[in-house]
C-alpha cells in the first residue's frame, strides 16, 4: 500500500509557549497543543475519532480532551514517534479505520512537572550493560559513536561544530527560539566539554512544550481552511536498544530504511527536495542524516556542513527553526520539525524560504535507536 | 556517596553475571550459523537458532570507540572524567564498558588499540567486565 498522496496535515500547531514552563504538566502541554491545532484545522474535538502520541498513553490523552476514538496508536519510539504517527494515521485512514486523527506532544523535559521517572529496574538490558558503566543520559550514549565517524573519515571537530553554528544563524531570525545570540565555530570548541569529543553547545537543549498535527484524507484536505500539506513519502525503522549494538557506528541502519522508504513511495529523487528539517539532539545526528538519507555519500557529510551549505543563503536549507539545538528540544522533539517543515510549505514560517514545494522532516528516536521520515508537499498535482 | 548503580541478573543473563564473578567473560554462539553474539539470550539474532551455546570469551578486544564522561552518573562523583567505551571483542561481539589502567585523555586512546578484560568486584553478587590496554598491569 502507497501512501503517497493519501492523506494531509490540516491542523498543525504548537503550545503557545515552547521554552521554560513549570506551571505546566507534561498532558497538559498534549491538551494545549491540541486545542491549538483544532482551532489551526477549524474542527472541534467532537471531529476526532483517531488519537495518536508519545509520551502520555493515547488513553490519557483522549479522556483529558474528551474524544472518543475508534483508532489508537501509542507508538513511543523517542522523538521520531510523530513521524511515525502520520505514517500509521495515513495508512489507517487510507484503510478506513478513522477520519480525522490527532497526533499530540507535550513535554515538560525541563521542568519535569507530571512525568515519569528517569531510570530502569536493575533487570533492563540498559540496566545491566550500559548503566554500570555510568552513562549520564544521551550525551553519553547517544555520543559514543562520533569519534569512529571522524576515525574513519577524518571527519573534524570544526566541521561538527560548524552545524551548531549553521543552526544557530536560523534560529537568530525566530523569535520564538531560546538561543540566539550568533557564535562562532571557535565559541562552541570553547564552549564546556560535557562528554569528550563533546562540548556544551553542540548538545540540543532541554525545554518544556508541545505540539499536535491534524491529518485527513487527501481528499478532503481542501475543505479546511489552511493550505493543505501533503504527505508524499514515509518511513520507519528501528535498529538496537543499545548503542553499543549499533551495527556500524558511522552509518544508522534505521536512517537508511526509513529513508528509502520514504524516497521510494514519494517518488522523487533528492535533489527535488527544498527544505530539510533532521533531528538535532546533538550537532553529529544531523551528519549522519545527511549520509544516511543519501543526500551526501558516506563520510562527506564533515565538509558539506562545514561550507555552511546548510546556514541562512546555503543551498541546503536545514533546521529552519533553530533546531533542537537553539529553538526548543523537550525530549521528543520531532513534533517541532514537522511542524516546521509545515510552516515552510505553508508559507508561515519565521525564517521563512521563497518557493518551497517539498520538504523533508527526519528524525530519531533514542540514541539513533528508531527512525521516522516523511516528505511533505503543499503541491496537490493538480 | 551512592555506588554506582548495579545490575540484577535475569535468567537469559545469568550466565554472563555468574562468569565474571569467576574471572570469566562468558558469551554465546550460535551452533547452527556459528557467529558468536552479544548481549545474552536464548536466540541467535542472525539466524533465530535456538540451538546456542555458552563459551568463555579470550578476553581480548580492540577499542571501538567511545567519550570522555566529564560530568558523572550518580554513583560516579570520585571518578570522572572517565572513559564510557565500546569494544569489539576478537570474537566480534560488542559490549559497552570502561577503560581503566589509563589516565583517560584523547592521547592515551587511539581507536583499535588492543584492550583487554580485567574484573572488577562490587559486590557478593556482582562483579563488573572492565578492560584496560593490552599488556597493562
Amino acid at each position: 500500500m502507497s501512501l503517497r498522496m493519501s492523506a494531509a496535515i490540516v491542523g498543525a500547531a504548537e503550545t503557545d509557549v515552547v521554552g521554560i514552563q513549570p506551571d505546566k504538566s507534561a498532558i497538559q502541554l498534549h491538551a494545549e497543543a491540541a486545542l491549538n491545532a483544532l482551532a489551526d484545522a477549524g474542527i472541534t474535538k467532537d471531529d476526532v475519532d483517531a488519537v495518536l502520541c508519545a509520551g502520555q498513553s493515547p488513553v490519557a490523552v483522549a479522556e483529558y480532551l474528551g474524544i472518543v476514538p475508534k483508532y489508537l496508536d501509542g507508538t513511543s519510539v523517542g522523538g521520531c514517534s510523530f513521524m511515525i504517527h502520520v505514517r500509521h494515521a495515513a495508512a489507517a485512514i487510507k484503510a478506513g479505520l478513522c477520519t480525522t486523527a490527532l497526533i499530540t506532544h507535550g513535554e515538560s523535559g525541563r521542568s519535569r512537572v507530571g512525568m515519569g521517572g528517569w531510570g530502569a529496574s536493575q533487570q533492563m538490558l540498559q540496566a545491566q550493560f550500559e548503566e554500570p558503566y555510568g552513562v549520564a543520559g544521551p550525551p553519553t550514549r547517544f555520543t559514543i559513536p562520533i569519534l569512529r565517524h571522524m576515525h574513519e573519515y577524518g571527519t573534524t571537530h570544526e566541521q561538527i561544530a560548524s552545524v551548531a553554528v549553521a543552526t544557530r544563524r536560523w534560529a537568530e531570525k525566530n523569535p520564538r527560539a531560546m538561543m540566539r545570540d550568533p557564535i562562532t565555530v571557535e565559541d562552541v570548541l570553547n564552549s564546556r566539554v560535557i562528554a569528550w569529543p563533546v562540548h556544551l553547545l553542540e548538545c540540543c537543549l532541554v525545554t518544556d512544550g508541545g505540539g499536535a498535527l491534524v491529518v485527513v484524507s487527501a481528499e478532503r484536505a481542501k475543505d479546511f481552511p489552511k493550505k493543505p500539506v501533503y504527505v508524499l513519502g514515509t518511513g520507519e525503522s528501528s535498529e538496537h536498544s543499545m548503542i553499543s549494538q549499533m551495527h556500524d557506528f558511522t552509518e544508522s541502519r534505521a536512517f537508511k530504511v526509513s529513508g528509502e522508504l520514504a524516497f521510494n513511495e514519494a517518488k522523487i529523487e533528492r535533489k527535488d527536495i527544498d527544505h530539510a528539517m533532521f533531528y538535532d539532539a546533538f550537532a553529529h545526528t544531523p551528519m549522519f542524516a545527511l549520509e544516511a538519507l543519501g543526500f551526501v555519500g558516506k563520510g562527506e557529510s564533515g565538509p558539506f556542513f562545514e561550507a555552511m551549505r546548510t546556514a541562512p543563503g546555503g543551498d541546503f536549507p536545514l533546521n529552519t527553526n533553530g533546531g533542537g539545538l537553539s529553538y526548543t528540544h523537550t525530549g521528543m522533539y520531532g513534533m517541532f520539525a514537522i511542524q516546521e517543515s509545515v510552516r515552510q510549505l505553508r508559507g508561515e514560517a519565521a525564517a521563512q524560504l521563497p518557493d518551497v514545494r517539498t520538504s523533508i522532516a527526519h528524525g530519531v528516536g533514542g540514541m539513533f535507536n528508531a527512525a521516522g521520515t516523511l516528505i511533505l508537499t503543499n503541491d496537490d498535482g493538480a | 556517596m551512592p555506588r554506582r548503580p548495579l545490575p540484577e541478573a535475569t535468567p537469559e543473563t545469568k550466565e554472563f553475571w555468574e562468569g565474571t564473578k569467576r574471572g570469566e567473560l562468558r558469551i554465546q554462539r550460535c551452533r547452527s550459523c556459528g557467529k558468536a553474539y552479544f548481549y545474552p539470550r536464548p536466540l541467535c539474532p542472525h539466524c533465530s537458532s535456538t540451538d546456542v551455546e555458552w563459551f568463555t570469551a579470550s578476553g581480548k578486544a580492540t577499542l571501538y570507540s567511545y567519550v570522555i564522561n566529564q560530568r558523572p552518573a550518580r554513583g560516579f562523583e570520585d571518578m570522572a572524567p572517565y572513559v564510557i567505551a565500546v569494544v569489539q571483542l576478537e570474537e566480534g561481539p560488542r559490549m559497552m564498558t570502561n577503560i581503566v589502567g589509563v589516565e583517560p585523555k584523547p592521547e592515551n586512546l587511539p581507536l583499535d588499540m588492543a584492550v583487554e578484560v580485567t574484573f572488577e568486584k562490587q559486590d557478593d553478587d556482582i562483579t563488573l567486565p572492565l578492560f584496560k590496554p593490552a599488556g597493562a598491569a
